[in-house]
């Protein structure tokens, strides 16, 4: 079976079916120039605490090189869940309720794959990461997507879910403060959501992994919310709080039923996450705040920079209240997101994605991420206002 | 500690128009607080942090432990005083510990330093003794790292 026709046919049609990410084909265009500024990143600029990476290479020099718990070792698991615990009052038994992944996106899986038979409608908010759609499709679920509007500062309201909202709606994927708009949610538009997942009978997957970046006011978790805590899957990781996305770790908070029943598959698909990943943020949650909040304060000093400077030069924008992302309404340039970016980058080496690359409503936006350092975002937003000034 | 002073000890150089993008106040703002700054003399001066190493004719750093007798009207502070006024002195410190005195000189040649130390320093009335070290190498200098060249590793583009 030389033939590579062929060879596509016998590719698994749900996969054959999903689209490449239109990050990726950014990504490659980026790639092939030189001297580009990019703020089309998702990822910290900061290096891993220099703590916690001696914990890891001191878990390597100790020789810890063996496979863990499926669950993860406890005693990260008791950091994680006392963590979690001091931020949002709620208790997850670290025996049980906790399971570490390898990052956000295994636990997110899992949690699609536990809950969803063919035909489960999962309802989740656009403009969103990327890998939400395709991961339900794969498990063969019914991926509903609800636009968030810029009028609303893209907070997803009960309104919009109602209308999307059917008998087959299985499950709620939440993820706020969000990738790629930089909205976050008060605490009365997240009880707002909690009311119609218990009205609905839904069970609900909350992505909170920026919930350390939230700039403005304390950030609030639905499993807060009273009766939340039993429906909900709670997700979060080490990647943008400490920047530790290499170290891949993530983990869930979930009800024992459904801990178990996302264990069954991660301890067959992955076994266990890295030991030396786990040695790390065992030690990463031991200095928690401090961490943090340096990079806090770092993250929020670009986004109060990076949204006067687009405002400044008339590119409407919402004030981001979380994450590291600032999405730009371009309409008014009266291109297409993809032209806007390739022209951009094309003319003034500066990568920004294009909105569309995170859902079809994401048209006439570009995310402008602000996890570079300063003196690049300066140089990018001059170039930026170059740009338009030649439209 | 303040964050307008934390970002002009990274960049005294940056304008006041970007410090009140960055910190959501008003040009006018950042201004009159940069100038209440220099009048209580929270900021004492602006300085560029050079590399030595880079340069052809580099100077020397010396570090000089001095323990002294204090007076007994004015302690220390006279004495410190006195030697915080030679041109070659950089930095002077009061330390705990086995000396008083912790000194920053810089010279053209370690002949420099040690004529500074025998015939000004170790002179003084007051001065006990010292201990001199010259500095080989600045790794980091005011929370500055003195390589440069770091390349970004992440990939261009990520989700």
């Amino acid at each position: 079976m030389n033939d590579s026709k062929s060879l596509h046919s016998r590719i698994a049609k749900t996969v054959r079916d999903i689209p490449r990410s239109g990050i990726r084909d950014f990504f490659e265009i980026v790639s092939s120039r030189e001297g580009v500024i990019s703020l089309g990143i998702g990822e910290p600029d900061f290096v891993t605490p220099w703590h916690i990476r001696e914990a890891a290479s001191l878990a390597l020099d100790r020789g810890v090189t063996s496979y863990t718990s499926n669950l993860g070792l406890l005693s990260l698991r008791r950091g994680i869940s006392k963590y979690i615990e001091k931020k949002t009052g709620i208790y997850y038994n670290p025996e049980d309720e906790v399971l570490v992944t390898v990052g956000v996106s295994e636990g997110l899986d899992l949690a699609i794959r536990a809950l969803i038979e063919p035909g489960d409608e999962v309802l989740y908010h656009e403009p969103s990461y990327v890998s939400y759609n395709p991961l339900i499709e794969l498990a063969y679920g019914v991926a509903v997507a609800v636009e968030t509007k810029k009028e609303n500062d893209f907070r997803l309201t009960r309104a919009e879910l109602e209308e999307q909202v059917t008998p087959k709606t299985k499950v709620l994927l939440l993820n706020y403060p969000n990738n790629p708009t930089g909205a976050a949610l008060t605490k009365e538009d997240v009880e707002e959501i909690a009311a119609f997942a218990i009205e609905r009978d839904l069970i609900v997957f909350t992505d909170e992994i920026y919930d350390e970046l939230t700039y403005d006011r304390e950030h609030f978790s639905i499993i807060s919310v009273p009766g939340m805590k039993e429906r909900t899957i709670y997700l979060h990781g080490f990647s943008k709080a400490w920047a530790m996305t290499g170290f891949r770790m993530g983990f869930t908070c979930a009800p024992p039923e459904l801990t178990e029943a996302m264990m069954k598959i991660h301890q067959y698909s992955m076994l266990c996450a890295p030991v030396l990943s786990q040695e790390a943020s065992i030690e990463a949650l031991k200095h928690a705040d401090e961490d943090i909040a340096y990079m806090k304060g770092e993250y929020k000093k670009r986004r109060n920079f990076i949204h006067s400077s687009l405002e400044e030069m008339g590119i409407p924008c919402i004030k981001p209240e979380g994450a590291f992302y600032a999405f730009a309404d371009i309409s008014k340039f009266g291109m297409t997101a993809k032209e806007f970016s390739l022209k951009l980058l094309d003319e003034q080496n500066v990568a920004c994605v294009p909105g569309t690359a995170f859902g079809a409503c994401g048209e006439g936006f570009i995310r402008c991420s602000y996890a570079t350092g300063l003196e690049e975002i300066k140089e990018a937003m001059i170039r930026i206002a170059r740009f338009i000034e030649s439209l | 500690m303040n964050e307008l002073l934390n970002l002009l000890k990274q960049n005294a150089l940056e304008t006041p128009e970007n410090l009140a993008k960055l910190l959501g106040l008003s040009v006018d703002e950042v201004k009159q607080k940069i100038a209440d700054y220099e009048k209580d003399g929270v900021i004492r001066a602006y300085q560029a942090v050079v590399n030595e190493e880079k340069l052809d004719a580099s100077l020397v750093t010396t570090v000089i432990e001095v323990k002294v007798t204090p007076e007994i009207e004015g302690g220390f502070d006279r004495i410190a005083d006195r030697i915080s006024r030679f041109p070659e002195v950089e930095s002077v410190y009061l330390m705990s510990g086995g000396f008083d005195l912790l000194l920053f000189i810089k010279g053209r040649t370690m002949h420099d330093a040690f004529r500074f130390v025998s015939e000004t320093l170790a002179t003084m009335p007051g001065v006990i003794s010292t201990a001199t070290h010259f500095m080989m190498k600045a790794y980091k200098q005011n929370g500055i790292v003195m390589h440069t060249g770091d390349d970004d590793e992440r990939l261009k583009v990520s989700p």
